[in-house]
């Protein structure tokens, strides 16, 4: 039995679609923010996988992750740091109190 | 042709991916979806080692696993009250975030299954042809060359920098 590219793709797939379901159905701010890092991670899966299996002598793919984890964590503590701030102004971090700017 | 322990590394780990980012994202408990998560990270980082790219592996285990997690559970802690569950889903949402899922997940696995240039390589053979060593990673992070990324590497410097200063003036009690 060989590993091929699909069967490492599968996982990454399934990754990214919960991560879609989370972001659509869930209210809390912070949960959204877990979806959203279980479909950033799934990419970068991605990225590697194709460098491994369709350009196994470069290096691209694993230099794009590197980059994206990096940006993912800045990402990360600045949408923290924003929802803190909600959370003293408001004291709800729920999406659906969040209505000061709605018109 | 594969080793056993290799296969049975793959099933394990792309089982635990796919069971704990279903329940990371199904449960009511805010700090157990963090903790999920926290599997889910890890078990994208054995994929990296298992791909052959150790440094990625670590960067994953050390940035995501040990920095953004701490984070996760630090807002969580400051939000709320870990104990309470959040609200049920109403059945409007969760039939449209089905529906999303569902469509979203058939026409990436129909494009996927239709792809012409999966077939063919095995992990041996693409693991053969190629050593991935911490000094061509150095010097291709620091070269100003056709495939160098000077550029990018100083570009993060100064988004993270912007980022410090951000996170700080955000988060700040007046």
């Amino acid at each position: 039995m060989e590993l091929t590219m699909l069967m490492y793709l599968i996982p990454s797939l399934l990754m990214f679609a919960c991560g879609v379901f989370g972001f659509i159905t869930r209210r809390n701010l912070i949960a959204i923010l877990i979806s959203l890092e279980l479909m950033l991670n799934s990419v970068d899966l991605n990225f590697v996988i194709f460098n491994r299996f369709l350009f196994p002598g470069e290096l691209e793919g694993m230099f794009f992750t590197l980059f994206s984890i990096g940006i993912a964590a800045a990402e990360t503590a600045l949408a923290i740091a924003i929802i803190i701030n909600i959370f003293r102004s408001v004291k709800n971090i729920d999406v659906k109190d969040i209505t000061k700017l709605k018109f | 042709m594969e080793s056993l322990g290799n296969i049975v590394l793959y099933f394990a780990v792309s089982l635990i991916i796919i069971v704990f980012s279903v329940m990371a994202v199904k449960t009511r408990k805010i700090l157990r979806a963090a903790t999920y998560l926290l599997f889910v990270l890890i078990g994208t980082a054995v994929f990296y080692f298992q791909l052959g790219y150790e440094f990625l592996g670590a960067v994953q285990i050390a940035v995501y696993a040990g920095g953004i997690l701490v984070l996760f559970v630090f807002s969580i802690l400051l939000t709320q009250n870990p104990a309470d569950d959040t609200q049920a889903l109403t059945n409007h949402r969760r039939f449209v975030g089905l529906l999303a899922t569902v469509f979203g997940t058939a026409f990436l696995g129909y494009a996927l299954y239709t792809m012409p240039f999966v077939e063919g390589i095995s992990l041996s053979d693409a693991l053969g042809s190629s050593d991935v060593n911490m000094q061509m990673i150095g010097h291709k992070l620091l070269s100003t060359d056709k495939f160098g990324y000077l550029l990018p590497f100083e570009a993060v410097s100064v988004l993270l920098l912007a980022c410090i200063i951000g996170g700080i003036t955000i988060a700040r009690k007046r």
